[in-house]
């Protein structure tokens, strides 16, 4: 600790720390943010040559195509967003209950259902979806956005759970007893006490849900058998031919709803909640 | 005890008592649940247990019969491991199998170890107070929400032989084409996959250690230095251990989805070695539907490799590490 009697050489060498300190932060923002900028420079590119560094000319070329009448973009964006809010929808809904039992009971055979819960966020989603592709072209719930839906549910369900039963577990359930014995019905007592007390479990357990279904694309591909264009199955096809331009402004569509709605609810999210493993999911 | 009424509250205190199995008064208890006091849990259980159960464990064991040989569709319905055989010791695909193998642990095992390090040393390096804190831990948190396809896309802008590095250096003089760049991405090597996952990791496990480091405040450090400990003994006998837990869990997500991912090794993988889930998928997509036994085989050996190394390593670092 610095103190106002430390040598001349002490505080020459705490500056020299703080400076090298500032430089290697500068440095790692720098280093992860060079990939999001190499997306804008592509965007507005146009005949970008080797070795120019900055593009010289610009164009909006990307972006008229993306908005052009053939443009699949329009679609996508709205299968993703369909699929996004059900999935979130639903998997609240699903996941409320048996949270609900985690967080507050204690109860035989506990640990076992927390790991099956907990498991498909290890096991790989490539041997789920192409296990379930020929029952559910049997079902026919292959190539629409029910079947993919479904399919979205099982590795967004461990972080909605996991969430939900950590808020209950700091949840006072005495809180109904009182709402009930005042005379409130089950509804008014789960609109007016429950829901206010687990809300932001519910907007982080939201967000993963929305987050982890917006990105998915193996699981979308594998079920949806070319049927269902979402965002990432068509960036993910576009990556493969070499229009940079197309690419980056896709990708840049493709990222924004995300990037927008961490800001908007970042206030809830705390690295020590379970839900951040959904992050390693996308 | 948390629960102190009398009567009315009876039922649900009731159930409650009943689940949590306590001793006292049990018979008493036991007789006057009900229906819903007895069944309660499993209810509330049932909806998320039927996504898990039916489309998660249902779509792994139909998987495993399929690589066992079991396509009622095409009229096999004979069950025999001559995939796995196949795909093992197979002239036509054993070397596919076992360099894709050996790419897919050294690209996970690689990423996550790189990962893990650059987490740590990043996160201690947010931790500290310094003007402008605040907006330097906003933008590390940026990519988080950035799906891998389009990481994967970004380290294809930066690193190919025309991307933005080469042209960096090429404005520096060190190359006249693209072509003097050295192959990074799409390289047998895999190093434009790890790029890709520490592109994306290092800020995911960094979250959550500087939680943890936060939470903790200064006054273990502090104490340590009054004992004497030097900069170095605190990290390695205050930090590192009170981190652990958090970088060992984190550590865990990203090696499972390293190793099961498709599309990083599909955008900056090469054909050969191929990664594991890649040829799986492969197999998959043929027109032929026999070649989808090859196909799950693979997935299911992924699938159990990623399973058992993450089992062994929450065993060893249970062992090894005070857990909170």
């Amino acid at each position: 600790m610095a103190t106002h009697t430390a040598s001349h050489d002490h505080s020459a060498r705490q500056r020299l720390l703080r400076a090298l300190h500032y430089a290697a932060v500068v440095l790692l923002i720098f280093l992860l943010l060079t990939p999001l900028i190499a997306f804008l420079f592509n965007a507005f590119s146009f005949r970008w040559f080797y070795p120019q560094l900055f593009p010289t000319e610009l164009s909006l070329r990307a972006w008229q195509s993306i908005v052009a009448a053939n443009s699949k973009v329009p679609e996508a964006l709205w299968n993703s967003t369909i699929l996004a809010v059900a999935v979130t929808f639903s998997s609240v809904v699903i996941g409320l209950p048996a949270a609900r039992a985690l967080g507050l009971y204690k109860f035989r055979g506990k640990r076992v259902i927390e790991f099956l819960i907990i498991s498909p966020t290890i096991v790989p989603g490539i041997a789920v979806a192409m296990g379930l592709n020929i029952n559910f072209i049997r079902w026919g719930l292959a190539g629409n956005l029910l079947g993919v839906g479904l399919v979205h549910l099982v590795p967004v369900m461990p972080y909605v759970v996991l969430t939900l039963a950590g808020v209950f577990a700091n949840y006072d359930p005495d809180f109904e007893q009182q709402a009930r014995s005042l005379g409130a019905g089950t509804l008014r007592t789960f609109w007016h006490v429950t829901l206010p007390a687990i809300f932001p479990g519910i907007v982080v357990a939201s967000l993963f849900a929305y987050l982890i279904s917006w990105s998915q694309y193996i699981l979308t591909f594998l079920i949806g058998a070319g049927q269902v264009i979402t965002m990432p199955v068509l960036l993910f096809s576009t990556a493969s031919g070499s229009n940079n331009p197309l690419i980056a402004a896709m990708s840049l569509v493709f990222v924004a709803p995300s990037i927008l709605i961490l800001v908007l609810t970042a206030r809830f999210l705390s690295g020590k909640s379970s839900a951040i493993g959904g992050f390693g999911q996308l | 005890m948390k629960y102190h009424c009398q009567q009315g509250c009876g039922i649900a205190q009731a159930g409650r008592l009943g689940y949590y199995r306590v001793g006292i008064k049990r018979e008493r208890t036991e007789a006057i649940l009900t229906f819903w006091d007895r069944w309660r849990i499993p209810i509330m259980l049932a909806p998320t247990l039927a996504v898990i159960v039916f489309l998660f464990l249902g779509g792994l064991a139909y998987g495993a019969l399929v690589s066992l040989g079991w396509q009622p569709i095409i009229g096999r319905t004979e069950i025999s491991l001559r995939a796995y055989h196949s795909i093992m010791f197979s002239e036509q695909y054993a070397a596919v199998f076992w360099q894709g193998l050996a790419l897919t642990i050294w690209v996970s095992v690689g990423s996550t170890v790189i990962s893990a390090m650059l987490a740590l040393a990043t996160a201690l390096l947010l931790r500290r107070t310094f003007f402008g804190k605040r907006l330097a831990t906003f933008l590390y948190q940026l990519n988080l929400p950035v799906p891998h396809v389009v990481a994967a896309i970004g380290i294809l802008f930066l690193f190919s032989q025309s991307g933005l590095l080469s042209r960096t250096g090429a404005q520096l003089g060190l190359f006249d084409f693209p072509r003097d760049f050295p192959v990074l991405v799409k390289d047998k090597f895999g190093i434009g996959m790890i790029l890709s996952f520490v592109w994306k990791e290092v800020p995911f496990i960094g979250v959550i250690v500087l939680a943890v480091l936060q939470s903790l405040g200064v006054d273990y450090e502090d104490l340590a230095r009054s004992l004497g400990a030097n900069r170095w003994q605190r990290f390695l006998y205050v930090i590192l251990p009170l981190v652990m837990p958090g970088l060992l869990s984190g550590s865990i997500l990203v090696f499972a989805f390293t190793f099961g991912s498709y599309e990083v090794p599909a955008i900056l993988g090469v054909r050969f070695p191929r990664m594991l889930t890649v040829t799986a998928v492969r197999f998959f997509q043929n027109p032929d539907l026999n070649a989808r036994t090859e196909g799950m085989a693979i997935s299911v050996i992924i699938s159990i490799i990623v399973f058992f190394l993450v089992l062994g390593y929450m065993w060893l670092s249970r062992r090894t590490v005070r857990q909170d």
